[in-house]
């Protein structure tokens, strides 16, 4: 028997939580830092043996490689089935990457109240947050790596958990009516989440009744090979079950509400946890088991999800525009980036899917450094209103600079990781779809609408009373931008690496479900681009 | 037989053969039980509790022992027999309902035997959850010196006795006279228990009436249906009714005249049904259910709403799929229906309450829905989910009864949720216990409420009953929404200055606690075992 990596890779944050928890309330500021370091150490782990996934994955070899199979609940054909291909194993790498970046920008986000006197306040926050962070991460991993339904929505829905403590148990707002805002945010993010999970569960067992089993591979095979068949309204019927709780998650609008107040009520660090690792959850599951498992339900509802993901897209850029807080800003930025993502992947042409699964790791990438550095501004004015800021690249440049940076990023500047992978949706989608297609790059515009005006509204301009005490970016802070920038770099100059990893899975999905791209068709001036930057 | 010379023609009544070791687990019981009111009469005071503790751990011991030497013999599996004359069916449902029951009610003693959350009285004796006099009027003088003498009484030990073997007889029974004997046997004692509450005695006494008149209504209905359906069967063996209902068996020339006759059948069958659903507490006869959880002691309302959910199910599996499953199309629709209600009025009403015991109340009521919609599957599968529902469940809410015995303030238990604001910051360890039973009760997955849920809807629409299951999700998620309230405000709200406090337990509900949050977590992860045990299990002796 091979080692079990994928379930090392999943189990070594779960028990990193565990231990994290079980750690001394801190007495000092020594105990405090081992009461982090702990944790953050875990999460370097798990980038480790994310890395050594990606390494010993083979783009060209076996659908799910690294493959684990147990038993455990037969009665209903339930199985502990871990496999990986190459959309997973690069969400794997974005977790383990973005996590401890997480923790670092959130180092002091719960850290011991201290009294006059110089004691300690003795409780089990600060442990608590970070093991909650783990726990999220090893869940989060187990979904990517589960290739058995109901193994999968186990932890869709577990994970709801330690996000919920997440989002209601910390914020930079503790008090009163604030805190009251927080639990609602808490609350709404998991009714809704809660509500999507309990549709898709009808679905699973609807799924059960008609295939007695919830092995992926099984029931993809079986379907291909004819010897399983649904019904029409059946697929219909469990696509539709399954695909609301996923855009529930993704978030697809109309379905998107609890973003902007979970992202606006949590830390900055556990906001980007939210969007750029929990949520990619739901557009992988649309991949992994709408598509796989629905082919011709997906085919038939392809359109009316692209619809709602480019009135998606117009939606969340306007709404960005015209927001005050800049935490809600962001949040609505990404519902109009998952709304490129869901684009690219119900566009069922093979660049639109390398693109969605390409947009997935650089907006978590992008929203990550911008959000993070939004973050640090927050954290030295203690507001989070864009109008009480102006005039901070004058105070500190290195900030500024930074945060323009991920702005750019953020707008798809070319050059930098989102440009790529946008591009590559919008190909896709023209090529089926022009009008789509043609609509959706008004998003695009009012992206650098929203990202240019805050920047301008932030960071130019006199320096507004009140922001002539902003430090510039310490150590800490450098150490959580520095790379994330160098990877936007990277992954916007030379994205074939990820490109290479990815490919060979959009190919066997859309063959998988009998799809073929659009023969491109040369007349009179146009051309149309085939497998672009790949 | 022939009727000619009836007079002439009685033959000898011959002697009843009893099995007895086949019946030797509820004999152990009310053996426990019959010593227990021996051990109430002649042990001296100073030692009875540890009499009467020990008599009632040591019979439900011998019981459960027992279970297993019949489950290992084979009876769950390979063989299964009419005991004392085709009264009771010692086959897979009865011995694993037998099961879960004694081990609820061991869990329960330990909790009635706790002494150490009561403030010591004035002779600084500890007491225990029950009144010390019981029959003193609320208010009265005789009540005030009865409480502050520090006499605590053991009485509730046989009385609890005697209804769990009422319980284990009730979903064995298989004969409708023997049912009907089983119901009274347990519902008595448990009138009876329901008004023993040390504090908030006329809560108490009003919950018992209560519970008392609404029952004794309810034992009527199901002994009128029991003779309804003797007019039409004759006979109240199950299998013998179930003949009939299909036409399989010859007609009593005595009862030419009314057999047969599916006015009486349907009524019969309706009646019995009211007199189920009333234990069960469905709605709409669920009416009950908040007031008794509210006024009995607490321990006393988490043995009951698990003990006799087990118990009451057991019954109405047995009857349904034993006498009835050839009426299903009469009583399927009817079923549909009340699990419906039940699972959506239960999980509305309880968004309202704001007391944890009425709110426990409530969800127990949607929860009935829930185990329903498995009934109403008639398979097998229907009936193994059901049963491991039924376990996963009583734990849980043994447990969570538990909890609520520990926080307190002057007045005894604080009930009033807005007492329970940010009781995760002073005792987190029990917050988050109170929070895993809540997400068990809610369905998250990794918990036992997870598992017996998605059995009991994987049966439920494996026999076509998808719309039932749409229901059930969707009031799941209502139901949801209240237990993540109660999670919020423990956890999230800051805690009243004037606050309870969480008392320290005595090991014995410690126990009960632990030993509920582990049946919940191991239900939840590894349910393997179980289910199989269960499915195994699940066939019934005709």
């Amino acid at each position: 028997m091979s080692f079990p990596i994928l379930t090392v890779a999943a189990a070594l944050p779960a028990v990193g939580a565990v231990l994290t928890a079980a750690l001394p309330p801190a007495t000092n500021t020594r105990s405090r830092d081992r009461n982090k370091v702990v944790p953050l150490l875990f999460s370097l782990g798990t980038l480790v043996l994310a890395c050594v996934v990606a390494a010993r994955f083979q783009p060209h070899g076996a659908r799910y490689q690294m493959t684990e199979h147990h038993s455990w609940i037969p009665q209903f054909g339930i199985s502990y089935s871990l496999g990986v291909d190459g959309l997973g194993v690069v969400l794997i790498l974005l977790t383990g990457v973005l996590v401890p970046f997480v923790m670092l920008a959130s180092w002091h986000d719960a850290d011991p109240v201290v009294d006059d006197s110089g004691t300690f306040e003795r409780n089990r926050r600060t442990q608590g947050f970070f093991a909650l962070i783990l726990a999220v991460e090893a869940m989060v991993v187990i979904a990517f790596e589960a290739t058995d339904v109901f193994l999968f929505y186990v932890f869709f829905e577990a994970m709801l958990i330690p996000m919920y403590f997440l989002i209601g148990g910390f914020g930079d707002r503790t008090k009163g009516e604030d805190a009251r805002q927080r639990s609602y945010a808490a609350v709404k993010f998991l009714l809704y989440n809660l509500l999507g999970g309990l549709v898709m569960l009808a679905a699973v067992i609807g799924l059960y009744t008609i295939t007695h089993t919830f092995d992926l591979v099984s029931i993809t095979t079986a379907l291909q090979n004819g010897s399983l068949h649904f019904s029409s309204t059946a697929e219909n019927a469990l696509f539709l079950g399954f695909m609301f709780a996923f855009a529930v998650k993704a978030p697809l609008w109309p379905l998107h509400t609890w973003l902007p107040n979970a992202m606006g009520e949590a830390t900055p660090g556990v906001a980007v946890l939210i969007t750029a690792v929990v949520d990619k959850v739901g557009t992988f599951a649309m991949l992994r088991f709408c598509l796989q498992l629905f082919p011709q339900a997906s085919k038939t509802f392809a359109p009316a999800i692209l619809v709602l993901s480019v009135i998606g897209i117009l939606y969340g850029a306007l709404l960005a525009v015209g927001q005050k807080d800049i935490k809600r800003l962001v949040a609505y930025a990404s519902i109009s980036h998952f709304g490129f993502i869901i684009l690219g992947i119900f566009a069922l042409t093979s660049q639109g899917q390398s693109g969605a699964e390409l947009y997935m790791v650089n907006h978590g990438v992008s929203t990550a450094a911008w959000l993070l550095v939004a973050g640090f501004l927050m954290s030295r004015r203690g507001s989070r209103l864009i109008s009480d800021y102006g005039g901070v690249q004058k105070v500190a440049p290195v900030l500024a600079g930074t945060f323009l940076v991920g702005g750019l990023a953020i707008l798809s500047l070319p050059g930098l990781g989102p440009f790529v992978s946008e591009f590559l949706v919008l190909v896709g989608t023209f090529e089926r779809y022009p009008a789509l297609g043609i609509v959706a790059t008004a998003g695009i515009v009012l992206a650098a609408l929203y990202v240019l005006v805050l920047y301008q509204r932030t960071m130019t301009g006199p320096v507004k009373p009140g922001n002539e005490g902003v430090g510039d970016l310490k150590a800490r802070e450098l150490v959580v931008v520095a790379p994330l920038i160098a990877l936007l770099l990277v992954l916007g100059v030379y994205p074939k690496p990820v490109a290479d990893i990815v490919n060979p899975s959009v190919n066997q999905t859309l063959s998988q479900m009998g799809q073929s791209d659009p023969a491109p068709h040369i007349n009179a001036a146009t051309t149309t681009t085939t497998g672009g930057g790949q | 037989m022939t009727g000619m010379t009836l007079a002439a023609a009685i033959p000898p009544i011959p002697a009843p053969h009893i099995e007895y070791l086949q019946l030797s687990p509820m004999l152990a019981v009310f053996g426990a039980a019959l010593v227990g009111v021996l051990a109430e009469a002649f042990v001296p005071r100073r030692h009875r509790y540890t009499a009467q503790i020990g008599i009632a751990l040591a019979g439900l011991a011998a019981s459960f022992g027992l279970i297993l030497y019949l489950a290992v013999d084979g009876y769950a599996t390979n063989k299964a027999d009419l005991a004392a004359m085709g009264a009771v069916a010692v086959d897979g449902p009865s011995l694993f309902l037998q099961g879960v029951i004694t081990l609820v009610a061991v869990v329960a003693v330990l909790q009635f035997a706790e002494r150490r959350l009561e403030p010591r009285s004035s002779t600084g004796a500890s007491v225990d959850a029950f009144a010390p006099e019981a029959a003193a009027v609320p208010g009265s003088d005789a009540e005030r010196r009865a409480a502050t003498s520090g006499h605590a009484t053991t009485e509730v030990y046989p009385l609890t006795m005697f209804a769990v073997g009422g319980m284990l007889l009730f979903p064995a029974a298989s004969d409708l006279l023997t049912m009907f004997v089983a119901l009274e046997v347990f519902s008595l004692p448990l009138y009876l228990i329901c008004a023993l509450a040390r504090r908030r005695r006329l809560l108490s006494q009003e919950a018992a009436v209560k519970y008392f008149l609404l029952g004794a209504f309810s034992s009527a209905f199901f002994l009128f249906g029991l003779a309804l359906v003797y007019g039409y069967a004759g006979s109240v063996q199950l299998s013998r009714i179930a003949d009939v209902v299909e036409g399989r068996a010859t007609i009593t020339p005595a009862l030419a005249q009314t057999t047969g006759n599916d006015v009486l059948l349907l009524i019969g069958l309706a009646m019995l049904g009211v007199g189920l659903l009333f234990k069960v507490g469905a709605v709409p006869f669920h009416m009950w259910t908040p007031d008794v959880y509210q006024g009995a002691p607490t321990p006393v309302t988490g043995f009951m709403a698990s003990a006799t959910k087990v118990a009451a199910f057991g019954a109405m599996l047995r009857l349904l799929y034993v006498a009835f499953p050839g009426l299903s199309w009469d009583w399927r629709p009817v079923l549909w229906g009340v699990a419906i209600l039940t699972m959506v009025a239960g999980a509305i009403i309880a968004v309202t309450q704001t007391d944890v015991k009425r709110l426990l109340a409530y969800s127990s009521v949607a929860h009935a829905g829930f185990i329903l919609t498995g009934v109403i599957a008639l398979d097998r599968s229907g009936l193994g989910a059901v049963m491991f529902y039924l376990a996963a469940y009583s734990f849980v809410t043994l447990g969570a009864f538990a909890v609520v015995t520990l926080v307190r303030d002057a007045d005894g238990e604080a009930t009033h949720l807005s007492r329970w604001a940010g009781l995760g910051r002073r005792s987190p360890l029990l917050a988050a216990v109170f929070a895993l039973f809540l997400l068990a009760f809610a369905g998250i997955p990794l918990t036992s409420g997870f598992t017996g849920k998605f059995a009991v809807f994987q049966a439920a629409s494996g026999s076509g009953g998808t719309a039932l299951v749409i229901v059930g999700v969707l009031s799941s998620a209502v139901a949801a929404f209240f237990y993540i309230r109660v999670i919020v405000l423990m956890f999230f709200s800051d805690p009243r200055a004037d606050g309870p406090t969480v008392a320290v337990p005595s090991p014995l509900t410690g126990a009960a606690i632990g030993l509920g949050a582990v049946v919940t977590v191991v239900l939840g992860v590894a349910p393997e075992y179980f289910l199989h045990l269960a499915n195994q299990a699940s066939l019934f002796v005709r």
